[in-house]
């Protein structure tokens, strides 16, 4: 049974976008659908500029190849290039966790920029930036390699950071990659992935640049699109692990710079994130001739069909391994959770909004203690996501691409779901309307999420949201 | 004292802005009138003449020195020269690296926030280089900045039309910061009837031919002893072309929103005198093809 009514809920969501002034309403028109399950295509655009005058929830290229893709490497110093906001307004706050002494020979959760001032937009900041490579180099000597993530100004006054990378690589015998990944380029932090990625293809790999040597066995597996948001790659990892395979590289959560060199030098290549990393996987395949293959690691049903999907691309020994912790471990230990949570939590209808991977991705978490999704959709996905999330599909769910905050109070409003999952931006404005939220991009402080053991935690945590008595308990002061 | 009048030199680079603007604002300062030239040229020429040697201390080289803008006085970049001219140039980068165009915003906003215009002043002239690329370069013409815009032109047809792309510029903000065209000088490159051409494309883009400048070498004479024409041989004609100038800007009341062309309608100006052909046969053709 689906809550959501199909030819209601479009009525609705033209009553919504009505109160748009003529261009926006055309063009959001085309960014919300409300699919079926078992429909064949999603007909959502997506990618497009966002109209002005809404509040969207996107961030911008910087945050996608900072924040994301480059910003986890802990063994290399990653380089805000520009004025001092963009990387101190960033900081930290992906909670890419990763192993290693700080400031030592990792420095995920430390702060480099070149602080622009207005001398060095007028004179160029080509002869500081210089200064500042061998300088971080030398202050901190165990890295492994440096990298300039540029923001705008850079871009637009033309400084040469290619240049100064190639010439400070040499001098210091270490990789310096440039990325211009200036905050303007783009409709989203899509393309933020999208140039990272072309960086790491362009400065590692057409470079040949090489990570450790170590001894090569039949089933060496690469992780990659996998953040360790909360600890989620170790979880993942251990899947892998008790499966047979043996993980020789993760990227780019918790992850070396020779990892990240290695992740070719594997049998078959595993992306968790299809949305920021599928470009470096299909050059791989190319380049290298190794195959990738998406999987997704939240709840029991998925994680059982992707531990025998990844079993399928190798030998009967893997295969018989992975039935063998499926029946013996992991399923009597899924069983328990669910039957712990699922009476609490089922029937309860959920919205999801987030990026460009999770809404799919959780959603069977979700329907595996028995929560609807009435609402889905991403801030930057393109049309292979959206015609990925119909697979996922297990009622008449309503698909938003760049969802304002606009609409999200009025969906928030007219369906009153029993949770909300989306952003930091989003969540005090739900629970203002007394909805309970979860902070789907950094669990919220909490995690792991992915993985056997992070399943346990997202139960408890939606549990904890959703039947949290802090809702039914307090009154807004004008209605005491 | 009147009013303070800030007024502007823009053109075609190469046109003999600086020289054309540091022979009037001399002239002017004969007549005994009290001036502030702002150099608005990453090259940092603009007070060359006036200063007799190019200006040491811009306002953008001392504060990369000194960290900031914020760190900078007045009186470490504001320069005097020549019957007390005041002079600063903004300075800038090296062609091909940073921008220049934000070297223009900052000055600028220094000299405001330091109070150089509030000294008793009877003219600001902001000399400005080649096109209007950027905002930057249009910060003079900005609101509550220059006011009357002279525009350096010849029979040329890329000066004629670079100014007609000035006054693109100005027309922009004219509604916006009050900004008005004053005048097109005609500096001489002896090109075929290159004064009845600008005045035609002055009356065209509603202003005045406001001066004819003719060519005169002992503009260069003065030039490589770093003077003024007025300095270095104040009898001569040609000072004297510079004072009328000098006077015809001082009693200008011709302040209007210019009309620019367009492409076709300025390639029509110049068919009409007969420098470029009707016919688009000639059009792309060798001399000797």
């Amino acid at each position: 049974m689906s809550t959501i009514d199909k030819k209601q809920a479009e009525e609705f969501i033209e009553s919504v976008i009505t109160q748009y002034e003529e261009k926006t309403y055309k063009d959001r028109k085309t960014h919300i659908e409300v699919v079926e399950p078992g429909q064949e295509k999603c007909a959502v655009k997506s990618n497009r500029k966002s109209r002005p005058g809404v509040i969207t929830m996107r961030g911008c290229a910087y945050a996608g190849a900072k924040g994301v893709v480059w910003g986890p490497i802990k063994d290399i110093i990653n380089v805000s290039h520009g004025p001092v906001g963009c990387g101190q307004y960033s900081w930290s706050s992906r909670r890419n966790y990763y192993n290693g002494t700080t400031g030592v020979d990792s420095f995920g959760t430390m702060q480099f920029t070149s602080d622009f001032q207005e001398k060095d937009i007028v004179f160029g900041g080509d002869a500081m930036l210089r200064e500042l490579l061998r300088e971080a180099n030398q202050l901190f000597p165990l890295n492994r390699g440096l990298s300039v993530l540029s923001e705008c100004p850079i871009g637009l006054i033309g400084d040469d950071i290619e240049a100064v990378s190639r010439e400070i690589s040499k001098e210091i015998g270490k990789p310096v990659i440039p990325c211009r990944c200036e905050g303007f380029r783009g409709v989203s932090q899509s393309l933020g992935h999208h140039i990272a990625n072309d960086t790491i293809r362009d400065w590692i790999y057409e470079k040949d640049l090489e990570g450790q040597k170590f001894e090569k066995g039949p089933y060496d597996v690469a992780l990659i699109g996998d953040y360790n948001i909360g600890g989620d790659i170790w979880s993942s990892r251990k899947i892998l692990e008790d499966m047979g395979l043996n993980l020789v590289a993760q990227s780019t959560g918790d992850s070396t710079f020779s990892e990240l060199a290695n992740v070719a030098q594997a049998k078959v290549v595993l992306i968790h994130c299809y949305r920021s990393m599928n470009y470096i996987s299909r050059y791989i395949e190319e380049k290298y001739n190794v195959p990738w293959l998406e999987f997704n690691f939240f709840g029991p049903t998925q994680i059982i069909k992707s531990m025998r999907k990844i079993a399928e691309m190798f030998d009967d020994k893997i295969k018989e391994k992975t039935e063998k912790v499926i029946a013996e471990k992991y399923q009597p230990y899924f069983d328990k959770i669910v039957s712990k949570f699922k009476p609490r939590l089922e029937g309860k209808k959920a919205m999801l909004f987030v990026g460009g991977l999770r809404p799919r991705h959780t959603m069977p978490a979700f329907h595996d203690l028995g929560v609807e999704i009435m609402l889905t959709g991403y801030e930057f996905a393109h049309g292979d996501d959206y015609q990925r999330t119909l697979e996922y599909v297990n009622e008449t769910t309503i698909i938003v691409d760049d969802m304002s905050e606009f609409e999200m109070d009025n969906f928030l409003e007219k369906y009153k779901p029993d949770l909300f999952g989306s952003g930091i931006k989003e969540k005090y404005q739900t629970q203002k309307s007394g909805i309970p939220f979860r902070q789907m991009h950094s669990w919220d402080y909490s995690g792991p999420y992915h993985g056997v053991e992070g399943f346990a935690v997202f139960a408890r945590d939606m549990d904890m949201a959703i039947n949290g008595s802090v809702w039914k308990n307090i009154k807004a002061p004008w209605k005491a | 004292m009147g009013k303070l009048r800030q007024i502007a030199f823009y053109g075609k680079g190469g046109i003999g802005k600086s020289t054309t603007s540091q022979n009037t604002i001399s002239a002017l300062a004969e007549m005994g009138k009290k001036i502030m030239i702002v150099g608005c040229d990453p090259k940092a020429d603009s007070t060359r003449l006036i200063l007799h040697s190019k200006a040491q201390a811009t306002i953008m080289e001392l504060a990369a020195e000194k960290g900031s803008v914020e760190d900078l006085e007045l009186d470490e970049v504001l320069k005097e020269g020549f019957l007390g001219v005041k002079c600063v140039e903004s300075g800038g980068p090296e062609p091909g690296v940073g921008c220049a165009g934000r070297g223009v915003i900052t000055a600028i906003n220094f000299l405001e926030e330091e109070g150089a215009y509030e000294d008793e002043l009877d003219f600001v002239s902001y000399d400005v280089l080649g096109d209007v690329v950027c905002g930057g370069f249009a910060m003079p013409i900005r609101e509550g900045k220059a006011q009357e815009i002279y525009i350096v032109a010849s029979g040329e047809m890329m000066a004629m039309y670079a100014a007609n792309n000035i006054s693109k510029g100005i027309l922009k903000y004219a509604n916006s910061g009050g900004v008005r065209l004053a005048g097109l000088i005609c500096n001489e490159r002896k090109t075929d009837r290159e004064d009845e051409l600008i005045s035609e494309l002055a009356r065209r883009i509603n202003t005045q031919r406001i001066h004819f400048v003719p060519r005169d070498n002992v503009v260069q004479h003065a030039e490589l002893r770093r003077m003024t024409v007025i300095e270095y041989d104040s009898k001569c004609k040609q000072a004297d072309e510079y004072r009328a100038l000098a006077n015809k800007i001082n009693d200008n009341k011709m302040f209007n929103i210019p009309t620019p062309l367009t492409m076709d309608e300025l390639e029509g100006l110049l068919m009409e005198f007969g420098i470029i052909q009707e016919d688009d046969a000639e059009v792309g053709k060798a001399k000797n093809a």
